[in-house]
């Protein structure tokens, strides 16, 4: 015994392992049975919940360090500290997101059903109807979008990181910043000004919403690939070069393909980002209650300005108005978790394997 | 196939920065010559002005003359693509292709520039490549594998692989062993005897053990100070380097007095 003791590695004694889990769950229930007991006392049956976690915490934290650092000694106790800290910050900022899928999933489901995804609202007022005008508008927008704004990102992502030098490099670099942080809205008017040059004013139309989502698409686009492509090891391009392969086919045949994976999930998440866009389609692809498939003509409906005005307009039957703007959310936010599942299997699916 | 390099007052810069100065000498075709020299001297910028593989750096640029079998390498209408053709690489580190199968990493010289080929023909490629690499028997099982699976010496022979391939004139090897363990360098070093039978072969080197042991011929380079040039000291035959050097900068760098 005397020996380990003597042994330099050898520190104070830890606590065992079941006493952290074990006063948390102690001192939230004591912080509980005090809130039921004053609650009790002064004649109002509601528990407000979050004084009672505050309290379990800090009582659980003062009694942990104080202990820890009795029998652990100070750094071990430090240790504990920062962990509790850590641990609460992730769960605060895990609530809200799981309050609101909670929310949207037990709001929207009430409407979550087949005449919802089979229906427009043309001639419906009240009860019934559904979203399929604004989720064929939503595919057929955010398509035409991602076809305009993935060869151009991609292809001006190259030119950046393989063939830009100098002052023009910098300046695509700059607007690409730029815009980044263009307001949504604004490349909304953008998108109406132009149509309202060739088709005069007033002009609704999907493919000006499509042109809208793809200015907000390209600097993400861009931005995703270009850090792609920046990571492919210059051995690769050297070891092409060396081959006497061009420069052209070095990077369409071992850059990009090195790359995919990341560049798919870039992509990905671009649309999941426009997809959800409201402000720019509202302006100039409008909205509408009947059925159109044609983006180059007229009004065509999409999934958050549906949400939207079914919420903003409701007619007589209220609760039929905001079930299906619920049903319309968690529709749009099924949608983007799929697409962000689909990214995560081409990001398995292409990564070089070794 | 294998050629003669001819090398007249060859300056190499970086911008305005001279690298190496005014280097001549002749590279034996079929024989092993090898660059030493202490870091930063200039080995390693002047092998890659041999397949005009410094060109990849912006601002790099060469004066003086590159012959190869007397045709002028930096001739106003070559091109830099073609001469690379001819003149195969293997880097320091292994750099396989981490997206194609060992055996699609020995086929890319010909994949990767659209060349179109029978399945017979490929597989005789691979065939001869890998043989002659000495990888044949280690991967021939699981040749659809992806290259970045082998391990380091392994990856180096595919890259080795890859470049004779094409079939080359000249292989030019930038330290080649210098990230294996001796195992590995032992099999570069056996094969790159063997490849001399049929390639000119350049190799620089950090290792004097190795160029002793497997070069024909010898070039010495040293640098005066930082900032200034690279210079060819001396540049014989391998025994004369190694034993009885004309520069006294030389004989105190192959005896380990300094460098």
């Amino acid at each position: 015994m005397t020996t380990q003791l003597n042994s330099s590695f050898r520190g104070t004694q830890d606590l065992p392992k079941w006493l952290s889990p074990s006063l948390l769950v102690g001192f939230f229930l004591a912080s509980f049975g005090l809130q039921v007991l004053l609650a009790s006392n002064s004649d109002s049956a509601d528990i407000n919940f979050i004084p009672v976690a505050i309290f379990g915490l800090l009582s659980f934290t003062l009694a942990l360090y104080v202990i820890s650092r009795v029998i652990e000694g100070v750094r071990k106790a430090k240790d504990r500290l920062v962990t509790i800290m850590v641990s609460t910050a992730f769960s605060l900022a895990l609530i809200p997101l799981l309050s609101l899928a909670y929310t949207v999933v037990t709001k929207g489901v009430a409407r979550f059903d087949a005449e919802f995804f089979t229906f427009s609202m043309r001639n419906v007022v009240g009860e019934g109807g559904g979203a399929l005008h604004a989720i064929i508008g939503t595919i057929e927008i955010t398509g035409i979008a991602t076809l305009i704004s993935v060869p151009i990102g991609i292809m001006a992502a190259i030119y950046l990181v393989e063939y830009g030098r100098g002052t023009v490099a910098r300046l695509v670099t700059f607007f690409v910043d730029v815009m980044t942080g263009v307001p949504s809205i604004v490349a909304g008017l953008f998108a109406y000004a132009l149509f309202v040059i060739f088709f005069g004013p007033g002009v609704r139309m999907g493919l000006g919403g499509a042109i809208a989502l793809s200015l907000l698409m390209i600097p993400v686009v861009i931005r995703a690939t270009e850090e792609m492509l920046k990571i492919v090891p210059n051995e690769l391009r050297e070891a092409a070069y060396a081959l006497g392969v061009p420069k052209w086919l070095t990077v369409l045949k071992v850059v990009l393909p090195t790359s995919l994976a990341g560049i798919a999930t870039g992509i990905m998440i671009a649309i999941a980002r426009v997809i959800g866009e409201t402000a720019p389609l509202l302006l100039i692809a409008g909205f509408t209650a009947s059925m159109n498939y044609n983006p180059l003509n007229e009004r065509m409906m999409t999934l958050p300005v549906f949400v939207y005005t079914s919420y903003a307009n409701q007619g007589v039957d209220m609760q039929a108005y905001v079930d299906r703007a619920w049903a319309g959310a968690l529709t749009l936010m099924l949608i983007v978790m799929v697409l962000n599942l689909v990214a995560r299997l081409i990001s398995k699916y292409f990564s070089p394997k070794g | 196939m294998s050629k003669r390099i001819e090398l007249k007052s060859l300056d190499v810069y970086y911008k305005a920065f001279l690298a190496v100065e005014d280097v001549s000498m002749v590279i034996e075709p079929k024989a092993i010559t090898a660059f030493i020299g202490p870091s930063g001297c200039g080995k390693s910028t002047l092998i890659r002005t041999l397949n005009r593989m410094h060109e990849v750096i912006p601002g790099a640029r060469v004066e003086g003359q590159l012959l190869m079998d007397g045709e002028d390498v930096y001739g106003p209408d070559v091109d830099p693509v073609r001469v690379r053709r001819q003149v195969g690489m293997v880097f320091q580190r292994p750099n396989p292709f981490p997206t194609m199968s060992i055996k699609d990493n020995v086929l890319s010289g010909y994949k990767l520039n659209n060349s179109r080929m029978s399945k017979a023909e490929a597989e005789e490629i691979t065939e001869k490549a890998l043989v002659g690499a000495n990888l044949w028997n280690e991967v021939k099982d699981r040749l659809e594998k992806p290259g970045s699976g082998l391990s380091g010496g392994q990856q180096q022979r595919l890259c080795i692989a890859r470049a004779i391939a094409v079939e080359p004139d000249v292989i030019l090897m930038d330290e080649p062993t210098s990230a294996l363990d001796p195992i590995s360098t032992a099999a570069i070093e056996d094969l790159a005897v063997e490849l001399k039978e049929h390639f000119t072969v350049v190799i620089v080197t950090h290792n004097m053990q190795q160029a002793s042991r497997i070069s024909d011929m010898t070039a010495f380079f040293n640098i005066a100070g930082s900032g200034l040039p690279g210079k060819l000291i001396e540049y014989d035959k391998t025994e004369k380097v190694f034993s009885n050097p004309t520069e006294q900068q030389t004989e105190d760098y192959v005896s380990g007095r300094f460098g």
